[in-house]
């Protein structure tokens, strides 16, 4: 039983950890608070559904689909709908409480057409769910493929970040917007890039999740709420702390669900966020500011 | 010792691996103006912010008048007669000149309301050259004569001890002249001032006493002749590129 | 200045007058929608009154209009009406508190991102609550009151909330709460202890929005959490509070009317595209009228008589 939770909260540790990374991308980076983030995860989820029941292409097939697709969605939503907020804002005080209203109303809309397309019901389908026998656990075959995929998206995330020459220029970004500019790097394109690379990795992770667990068009918010909270706690920007909050909080809420009750879990999620904010505000390795 | 308004010693803050200030001590006598100074980033700003409270230190302490208020909070600190003003100017845009005094008298030491503290904030803009400009948007002003309305607002805070951080910086001859006038009444009034300077003329003019602060540590300390003559000073100041 | 505002409370007084006597001439559907109106005004001056001047966005409206609507459920039969309305306030007042103390010292994000999840966690705790220690999940308001009774309890709300706005724009509070807005900094150095002025606001605020739930709980009969907690309301406050103008008190009010006769409307011909409308104009608001229409008349005023004061940057 111990195996079991400890496995199931990996995996949903690790998903957590690759929605972080992306949300961190998006609010670090672009400086986008972007509320209707899970939105594009319930989307992705159910594209993956559609796929796979409908089309018969595969979950992980369908990331090459899906994950291009957000992308390209996440940049026209940062080019078309952010950017003249991000013009007009005088400071960064005043573009978050713009675009948090902004995305506020994006998720209706998309919460709204995901209703009308699928209804308020749960959807799930049966993809490689044979069992795999571990020590100690037995484990059906998606949930360590979903594992498997989001750490080499993470690690290579992670790379291309610290490796290469955008990678840099984002990470510049994110520290200081101003002194990027001066060093040539053309900020507005890698904070497009960081807030479409973000909505690519949400995706992602809602076809990894579609593999594995139930979902609904409401599921949007929970999710969002989720991946903020492994942001605060990780250090805004921080990939690393992104990863280790996440594993505490699916580890946290698994543990929850196995031995307290299943409905409590994000009782337990707000438990973590709000020791999170009376005992280490900046998150886990985030530094004070001057 | 004992009798100084401010006393700061051991002083420390880091910033992730940077040492900002790094053991720093200073005084400032009751009734004196003590000049902070240093090329940039050598740590002034800093130790401005961790005596206002705007920051907490590491390690030290911060005494005002013979009580702690080390890693207060910026408004305790504010009611207990520090008042300050920000090196790159901060007033409240979207109010009156007036509404931004009065924030100061509503709030601060004397924490008055009614007529009388609109009456006072109206005297404090008279004072600081801004009379008839009470109903003017403080966005509306301009850079000059914000700075005027930002100390204004920090002496309605009736305070014992004034931070100023570069106040005087960019102000051409003749409002520097007046901005001299300015702080030096205020000192004989009683007030006492520590101040972050980079105008040599004022520092001269002003300055009981000048404490020097080079990459986060004081290396000098004493009157402003001497200290500005101090080779460590000279070799700090032009070892920058901001001599 | 002396007259202008014996005219202006004299037109006040009149006006709570006429709005009183609504429910003497209209019934049926009219009475609803006046109820409507009445309710949407209290939840949408009451949310800017914290949200406006300090521009903390606060995403939980329904969290405690959820709350207010509940404690009725549970208590309305055993206690007297007014006892089930002060247990509501205060367990209001509690929830405020518990967010405001835990978030309110920090910047504006944390409490944002707490009250977006905020009305997910009460449902799913008082769900959780209802399945494993009542055993019911769902219940019935049998209260007895009167449709016209519910309309005056709403309207005594809104001149309360309209006169809380009224004195704290002119107290030590309401100066306070707008350099916090302005800039925080500056609030602390003044010597503002912006924390309780923050929390102290969003409990009043809190407050009234868990009353006018709780008032308007008998209007259901039947409540279940995802009734009570649905967040569709925190979303419709939201809109009506930002196109009146939040930085205003008269401006919610500017955007109550309207809106609800809109969402009305929608409601009746698109259910099934509600959401996605109301968020479209949600954006719409967001982009276009960014200051409300209290600032379109602010603008309007300012072009003819020269430079006035505005309240947003």
């Amino acid at each position: 039983m111990l195996t079991d939770a400890l496995i199931a909260g990996l995996t949903l540790g690790g998903m957590y950890a690759l929605l972080a990374m992306g949300l961190t991308l998006q609010y670090g980076v672009a400086r986008i608070m972007n509320l209707s983030y899970g939105e594009l995860l319930v989307s992705g989820a159910f594209a993956a559904h559609w796929l796979f029941t409908v089309a018969g292409i595969a979950p992980l097939a369908a990331l090459l689909l899906v994950v291009p697709a957000a992308f390209a969605l996440s940049w026209l939503i940062y080019r078309v709908l952010l950017t003249p907020l991000v013009r007009r804002a005088p400071n960064r005080e005043a573009l978050e409480v713009d675009t948090i209203l902004a995305t506020f109303g994006l998720l209706f809309v998309v919460q709204g057409v995901l209703l009308v397309m699928f209804g308020g019901a749960y959807y799930s389908y049966s993809f490689f769910a044979v069992p795999v026998h571990l020590p100690g656990a037995t484990v059906a075959a998606n949930r360590l493929l979903a594992l498997g995929f989001a750490v080499v998206v993470g690690a290579l995330l992670y790379l291309g970040l610290t490796r290469t020459r955008l990678g840099t220029a984002i990470r510049a970004v994110a520290v200081d917007p101003v002194a990027a500019q001066l060093v040539a790097i053309d900020v507005r394109v890698a904070a497009a890039f960081a807030f479409a690379l973000g909505g690519g990795l949400v995706a992602c992770g809602g076809v990894l999740v579609s593999m594995f667990l139930t979902f609904n068009a409401n599921l949007g918010v929970v999710f969002t709420m989720k991946a903020l909270i492994v942001v605060i706690m990780g250090g805004v920007g921080n990939l690393l702390g992104a990863l280790i909050a996440g594993l505490i909080l699916g580890l946290t809420e698994t543990f929850v669900a196995t031995w307290i009750d299943p409905g409590l879990t994000l009782a337990a999620t707000y438990a973590i966020f709000l020791v999170t904010l009376l005992v280490r505000p900046q998150g886990l390795f985030g530094i004070g500011r001057r | 010792m004992s009798s100084a308004l401010l006393a700061v010693s051991g002083l420390s803050r880091r910033f992730g691996g940077l040492l900002a200030v790094d053991d720093v001590g200073l005084t400032v006598e009751a009734g004196q103006i003590v000049g902070l100074l240093g090329p940039n980033g050598s740590g002034k700003t800093t130790v401005l912010n961790l005596i206002s409270g705007a920051l907490a230190p590491d390690s030290g302490s911060v005494m005002l008048d013979g009580t702690p208020i080390t890693g207060l909070a910026p408004h305790r600190i504010a009611r207990r007669g520090v008042a300050r003003t920000f090196q790159i100017v901060r007033v409240l845009r979207s109010m009156t000149c007036h509404e931004n005094v009065l924030a100061g008298t509503a709030f601060g030491a004397l924490g008055s309301w009614g007529p009388a503290a609109r009456r006072s904030a109206d005297d404090l803009l008279a004072r600081l050259g801004l009379a008839g400009r009470a109903a003017t948007p403080a966005s509306a002003l301009t850079y000059i004569d914000q700075k005027r309305l930002e100390l204004a607002r920090a002496l309605a805070l009736a305070p014992r001890l004034l931070l100023l951080d570069e106040w005087l910086a960019g102000l051409n001859p003749t409002e520097l002249t007046t901005g001299i006038e300015l702080v030096r009444s205020l000192r004989d009034e009683g007030l006492s001032i520590l101040m972050v300077e980079h105008v040599m003329d004022a520092i001269r003019s002003l300055c009981d006493r000048c404490t020097v602060m080079n990459v986060g540590r004081v290396i000098a300390d004493g009157p402003p002749d001497v200290v500005l003559a101090d080779p460590e000073v000279v070799r700090a100041y032009l070892g920058s590129d901001d001599a | 200045m002396t007259p202008r505002r014996l005219i202006v409370s004299a037109a006040a007084v009149v006006a709570v007058g006429l709005l009183a006597c609504v429910p003497l001439v209209f019934g049926g559907y009219g009475l609803s929608l006046a109820i409507n109106l009445m309710s949407y005004t209290v939840l949408a001056t009451a949310w800017a009154l914290f949200s406006g001047p300090t521009r903390y966005v606060s995403l939980a409206t329904v969290a405690f209009f959820g709350i207010g609507a509940y404690t009725v459920a549970v208590f309305g039969e055993v206690f007297a009406w007014p006892v089930v309305l002060v247990i509501a306030l205060a367990i209001g007042v509690v929830l405020a508190l518990i967010v405001g103390l835990s978030t309110l010292r920090l910047s504006g994000v944390y409490f944002v991102i707490f009250t977006f999840g905020l009305a997910e966690l009460v449902r799913q705790l008082v769900t959780w609550y209802e399945v494993n220690v009542t055993r019911t999940l769902g219940r019935y308001v049998f209260i007895d009151v009167t449709t016209a009774q519910i309309y005056w309890q709403l309207l005594a709300l809104a001149v309360l909330v309209f006169i809380a706005g009224i004195l704290i724009r002119r107290s030590r509070l309401g100066l306070a709460l707008r350099v916090i807005g302005d800039d925080e900094t500056v609030a602390r150095h003044v010597g503002i202890d912006t924390t309780r002025a923050k929390v102290t606001l969003f409990a009043l605020s809190a407050a009234f929005i868990t009353v006018t739930g709780a008032v308007m709980a008998p209007r259901w009969t039947y409540i279940d959490p995802a009734i009570a907690f649905n967040a569709t309301v925190s979303f419709q406050v939201l809109i009506m509070a930002l196109l009146g103008g939040a930085h205003r008190l008269y401006g919610p009010v500017l955007g109550v009317v309207p809106l609800a006769l809109l969402f009305e409307v929608l409601t009746a011909n698109f259910p099934n595209h509600f959401s996605i409308l109301v968020g479209a104009a949600f954006m719409l608001v967001v982009y276009a009228v960014p200051r409300g229409v209290a600032g379109l008349i602010e603008e309007g005023r300012g072009s003819l008589r020269g430079p006035r004061r505005g309240l947003s940057t």
